[in-house]
């Protein structure tokens, strides 16, 4: 089984009546996910490319038992969408909104934790592209043609990254059990690590391919935790080499991160951690095959 | 977004956080005149551009006559202050903030910034205020203290207080810390600040604590929700470039290099840029068009690389899963018919409708060079930079 998401999980759009969601929700059906619900407050009673819509998650839930949401909604609600999906029973939300203010996300991690741990949602995102397991289901924006189904489990805090390695793997004849993407929000919801704690449980996972960029302190905490918890082999690639530093007005945030921000910092974590890093992001798809073959 | 000091502490004011009685002014005989009007007999003279560090770079004089007050403003209005936080183009001075001068009995360092880490408010503070965080980092990392703010109850007195104590603040002035903090810590909250800086946070003589420095920095998201916020805006204080891609909905950040790149998404414009590099050629810039590009967007984008002289051929590269090749390839030709450019254009498009967006490029007629792959495309625009001819003046 797939981790998080598979052909059996009954998936929900928050917002499904967008021009941009009713599109996508169109890619999510054909390629097999099952779609059972919608949720527009206001249009309830609504059939949006043949999924009947429902004004709350609440009552979504309770006629359709949808387990799994993508949240299309527009920056300024998406946090309270999230946390209405969080209180109804949603155990799989991934939000794919971008430009959410970081104060509501902060909220949004603090009421997800009000829920004990056996019932608590699992969140990827937002701004992310999504989760895609090949050819079983698909939740979020991906091009769904240029994921083969394999072994390979992917995570990426970029989106458009995240499809350049599943092309490349493509390419080589190299398929995915999972591409998950986090999103690369200052405050979002699962980390690199949580996702490797699942890759890591994955039977059909055997290696994984981890697309970092600069900033924030993800990698190293992954880093950690794959030096002393994983035995499957992980290849990343870090964006930002060549970035230039960022001009900031203040002083307090260079201080409180003050090592592993950098992209060259975070190979050099990384690579100390054990992981097998592609210098050029052209060769993600080449480094995994290489890592595969030994 | 950033805003100046003096607006800063105007909103740091409205939560209780005091400073020192000052006024702006547009030029130099206007500092006269308000200085008058303040009153006293020695004052502050300081820049207001959006960069730490102007100290050290002549942005702030003492002054103990009017005289004097419009003499420094003469030297500082239309100049441009070059800080490390201004990149060597530096930031124009037309603004200058005179404040009274007040009797410092100790100074403290007290910012507010979220962390990426607990994803949580974080409180620095230290007791040796006015030198820069990063030096009291280095040379005296025990004197930091940290403190983050639970979400569900916000900031606590006995957060406040445990503070005050820490940075050796007597009893008597504890009651005045917590207030500041308190406040500091309010207008972060309701105003979605994402850093707030006080450096330095002064204990005068007699007893008061003040704010001598104020900067603050703005989530860009939840400006919807704060006009009054956003009009505090300065557009001299940005990068002309930088900023009408901002007001185009677009992410552009301007770099030394001659190939210009058009993409979408953070990390795939930095991997661009990283692969580019590895190819032998120099970025232009940093430049995300984002999800939904409508060709509309993808034309202005066009316009913004071409304005930056330097630019000798571009990398269109595009992997489509919210956007869709169509419509960029759509914008790709409607930008190069409006505005027809005489530098060499390498596509690379890849993602949802693919075929299509291949087809609008080949019907078209225009001379674009396609690529398939990223590392192809990058090599096949530094190839084409490596041949281009000088470009003619553009009209």
């Amino acid at each position: 089984m797939s981790i998080l998401l598979d052909e059996n999980s009954r998936v929900m759009v928050q917002g499904i009546t967008g021009t941009m969601a009713r599109f996508h929700t169109r890619e999510m059906i054909d390629y097999g996910t099952n779609v059972v619900a919608g949720v527009v407050p206001g249009r309830g009673g609504e059939v949006v490319e043949g999924v009947p819509v429902f004004d709350t998650v609440e009552e979504a839930v309770k006629q359709t038992d949808a387990e799994a949401s993508l949240v299309f909604v527009p920056p300024p609600f998406a946090a309270d969408g999230i946390m209405e999906a969080a209180k109804s029973g949603i155990r799989y939300c991934v939000c794919v909104t971008d430009g959410i203010p970081a104060q509501d996300m902060i909220m949004v991690k603090r009421y997800m934790y009000r829920f004990p741990k056996d019932t608590r949602m699992m969140l990827t995102g937002p701004n992310c592209a999504g989760t895609i397991s090949p050819g079983k289901a698909m939740l979020g924006i991906m091009p769904s043609h240029i994921y083969k189904q394999g072994n390979v489990g992917i995570i990426g805090r970029s989106g458009t990254l995240g499809y350049e390695a599943a092309e490349q793997l493509n390419q080589l004849g190299i398929g995915v059990s999972t591409s998950v993407g986090i999103g690369g929000d200052p405050i979002n919801g699962a980390s690199f690590k949580d996702v490797l704690i699942h890759f890591e449980q994955d039977d059909e996972t055997d290696i994984v391919c981890m697309i970092g960029k600069i900033g924030g302190p993800q990698e190293a905490e992954a880093a950690d935790f794959i030096r002393d918890h994983m035995k499957k082999p992980v290849v990343a690639y870090v964006a930002g080499l060549t970035a230039p530093k960022v001009k900031t007005m203040g002083h307090a945030g260079a201080i409180i991160s003050a090592f592993g921000e950098s992209a060259s910092e975070k190979v050099e974590i990384l690579s100390e951690a054990g992981v097998t890093v592609a210098a050029h992001p052209s060769e993600v798809g080449a480094t995994i095959a290489k890592v595969m073959a030994a | 977004m950033d805003i100046h000091e003096y607006q800063a502490k105007e909103l740091l004011y409205q939560f209780g956080v005091e400073n020192p009685p000052g006024a702006l002014a547009y030029s130099p005989e206007q500092a006269a005149y308000r200085t008058r009007e303040l009153g006293g007999n020695k004052w502050v003279v300081k820049a207001q551009v959006h960069a730490g560090g102007r100290g050290k770079a002549g942005g702030v004089k003492v002054c103990e006559s009017v005289a004097e007050i419009q003499a420094a403003c003469e030297q500082m209005f239309g100049r441009k202050i070059v800080t490390h936080q201004t990149g060597p183009e530096g930031k124009g001075i037309y603004r200058v903030y005179v404040e009274c001068a007040v009797p410092i009995a100790k100074e403290f360092y007290l910012g507010l910034v979220l962390d990426r880490s607990s994803q949580r408010v974080m409180i620095v503070c230290s007791r040796d205020g006015g030198m820069e965080i990063e030096e009291i980092a280095a040379e005296k990392p025990e004197s930091i203290v940290r403190e983050s703010v639970e979400p569900a109850v916000g900031l606590r007195d006995f957060q406040c207080r445990e503070i005050a104590f820490k940075l050796g603040l007597e009893s008597k002035h504890v009651p005045s810390f917590v207030r500041t903090l308190t406040g500091c810590y309010q207008a972060f909250r309701d105003l979605d600040a994402t850093m707030v800086e006080v450096n330095p946070l002064v204990l005068t003589d007699d007893g008061r604590i003040l704010a001598l420095d104020a900067k603050m920095t703005f989530d860009d998201n939840a400006l919807f929700r704060h006009p009054q916020v956003s009009e505090l805006r300065d557009k001299s204080q940005e990068d002309p470039r930088e900023c009408r891609a901002a007001d185009r909905g677009l992410s552009y950040v301007g770099l030394e290099g001659n190939i210009g790149c058009i993409v979408n998404g953070a990390g795939l414009a930095m991997a661009t840029m990283d692969t580019i590099k590895h190819a032998g050629g120099e970025p232009a810039n940093f430049l995300d068009i984002g999800g939904g590009a409508t060709p509309d967007r993808v034309a202005k984008a066009f316009r913004l690389v071409m304005s930056d002289e330097k630019v000798k051929a571009v990398l269109v590269n595009i992997f489509a899963g919210i956007n869709r090749c169509d419509w960029v390839a759509e914008g790709v030709v409607k930008a190069l018919a409006e505005n027809p450019i005489d530098v060499p254009v390498v596509v690379r498009l890849a993602g949802t409708n693919v075929e299509a967006g291949q087809k609008i490029l080949a019907d078209s007629g225009l001379p674009i060079i396609k690529a398939t792959t990223l590392r192809e495309a990058a090599e096949m625009t530094v190839e084409a930079w490596k041949h281009a001819p000088d470009r003619k003046s553009l009209t």
